[in-house]
């Protein structure tokens, strides 16, 4: 691991700690409102100042930070799942199933990421709780985002299954889910690995995109999407500079991941 | 020996027939899929205004009946089809207005937004590509990796509210959305075109720099190249949602957006429709014009 990975290591595995320990480092919580002291500048009591109804944005930053660094992992898992489930499955029975599953991943591929997220989001209720709404939204990027990994492992697993040694396996007379299981599922960690990886910072993106158009995470929990809603009353970057610490936050976690990146795609 | 020689038009004429039966297919499910979404999304029954008290009960039947034809998804799709098949799109729940006139409307916009911006962004990565990969100096290299590598990292929206702040074009907010992407590919692509040892040789032999880039680089690397022109369309049109939206800019990606807010079961199944097509013509059109470029055996 080179010096510029296992920096992004660092930073990564910090700003998840922090967030984790978001409850002692901000006891306040991303809800309580002061009243006496809303859109207030940075102070020893708010360190990032308060938000326009009066809630401390330190509090709300290490808060959403958990929630969109966390739930986005879980959103990737649950594509990849699937992924593997769709692509994984159909590259390994072949035929019929695999041009059915190449068909469905192309129509889902034949639709603008953003456009497919947005407009499914849009039509699902938005008059939800808070929690609900967290569910919703990365449950439907985990829904949704299968379609490009599902298509990756279709074409590895189709190759698998023509390889010397699942022909060998299937000559000895191992057949069915045994031989996905034990065979081909294992042969397919390294691509399932890298898709996992690769997902998150979609993910993470895509949560922002949904909650700066005010389809993401409900109030008042936050997150980075709801977070960077607040750049909308910006007038200019002088006049209020730390209301762009979200923005600055997300850039340097999206590009510890990329930098963290290349090395999975590379072993896929 | 290898020389460029035009398509066999039979084998041509087979590969755009099955590409458009893939995308008659494909935009026909597409429509399918997108109406039964929103038929089965929660709240679709419900229409604003039925609210209105000034509504007698004879007009709130009505408006009921006008909207009875939807809930069955299989009926209400055929009818669009054969409507569609006459000219016919339908009329807009939400805006009241046919939807043919308002993709009429709408669509110069995002093309104008979408196609400036992609223009901007190829011509952008392209020139920083070409130079870092003529030049080779380590700074160059490594500012055109930050830079692309800031802008992946930027949500779309982000950049349609920057563009708000700065007061910038929509386009510009597209190009910046679209730039990274091609840099990051096409920069890969073209260093290892120049690894290739008859490029060397052709260096090594004193070939201009740019006659290299001509006659020897973008041979290799053009078919992904033009591959990935049909795929920036795609990233292009979907960017267009937040940042018509954000931007106050009444294109095709607001339409899109004002659609899937009031659940505009007619407008959302055209727009989709739409989408879909315009991407796929444009994967298909890469596809094809790379079949057409292609050198083949004599």
């Amino acid at each position: 691991m080179n010096l510029a990975r296992k920096l992004a290591c660092v930073v990564v595995v910090f700003v998840c700690a922090v967030s984790l320990a978001a409850n002692w480092l901000a006891p306040v919580g991303y809800a309580k409102q002061f009243r006496e002291a809303p859109g207030a500048p940075p102070s020893h009591e708010h360190w990032l100042g308060t938000d326009e109804v009066g809630r401390d944005r330190f509090a709300r930053v290490l808060y959403g930070t958990r929630i969109s660094l966390l739930l986005a992992p879980a959103a990737a898992l649950v594509s990849t799942l699937l992924a593997a489930l769709v692509g994984g499955l159909a590259g390994y029975l072949g035929g019929i199933w695999l041009r059915l599953a190449r068909g469905f991943t192309d129509l889902f591929l034949s639709l603008p990421w953003l456009f497919l997220l947005i407009t499914v989001r849009a039509v699902l209720p938005l008059n939800v709780s808070p929690l609900t709404s967290v569910l919703i939204t990365f449950l439907i990027l985990g829904l949704l985002g299968w379609a490009a990994a599902a298509r990756v492992l279709s074409t590895s697993a189709d190759a698998l299954r023509n390889s010397d040694f699942v022909l060998q396996a299937r000559a000895s007379g191992l057949h069915g889910p045994r031989l996905f299981l034990i065979h081909v599922l294992p042969n397919l960690k390294p691509v399932l690995y890298a898709q996992f990886w690769i997902s998150i910072p979609v993910f993470i993106l895509s949560e922002a995109n949904l909650g700066i158009l005010g389809l993401g995470v409900a109030e008042p929990l936050p997150s980075w999407g709801s977070l960077l809603r607040e750049l909308e009353g910006l007038m200019s970057f002088r006049e209020e500079p730390w209301r762009l610490v979200p923005l600055v936050l997300l850039i340097v976690v999206m590009t510890s991941f990329q930098m963290l990146l290349s090395k999975e795609e590379v072993t896929a | 020996m290898l020389i460029s020689k035009t398509a066999p038009r039979k084998t041509l004429f087979w590969k755009i027939a099955r590409h458009l039966a893939a995308i008659v297919a494909i935009v026909l499910l597409g429509g399918l899929l997108s109406a039964t979404l929103v038929r089965l999304a929660p709240g679709f029954d419900s229409d604003e205004r039925e609210l209105d008290p000034g509504l007698s009960a004879e007009s709130v039947r009505a408006l009921r009946q006008s909207r009875g034809g939807e809930h069955n998804i299989l009926r209400y799709y055929s009818g669009y089809l054969r409507a569609a098949w006459h000219g016919d799109l339908g009329t807009s729940h939400a805006l009241g207005q046919p939807v043919q006139s308002l993709l009429r409307e709408r669509w110069p916009v995002t093309l104008r937004v979408a196609g400036v911006g992609l223009l901007l962004a190829w011509l952008l990565a392209l020139l920083l590509a070409f130079t870092a990969c003529l030049w080779r100096v380590p700074v160059y290299e490594m500012m055109g990796i930050t830079l692309s590598g800031a802008f992946l990292c930027i949500p779309a929206a982000v950049l349609a509210l920057l563009s708000v702040i700065l007061n910038a074009p929509g386009y510009l907010a597209i190009a910046l959305i679209v730039f990274p992407k091609i840099y990051r590919y096409s920069r890969s692509l073209l260093a290892k075109a120049y690894e290739l040892p008859h490029i060397t040789a052709a260096r090594a032999r004193g070939l201009g720099e740019m006659r290299v880039l001509a006659r020897h680089v973008l041979p290799v690397a053009g078919p992904q190249m033009i591959a990935l022109a049909g795929v920036t369309v795609s990233i292009a049109l979907g960017a267009s949602i937040p940042i018509e939206a954000l931007c106050g800019l009444p294109g095709i990606g607001q339409l899109a957006w004002q659609a899937a807010l009031s659940r505009d079961l007619p407008l959302l199944v055209n727009l989709t429709v739409l989408v879909t097509l315009v991407t796929l013509l444009a994967n298909s059109g890469a596809d094809v014009m790379n079949y057409v470029l292609q050198p083949r055996d004599v």
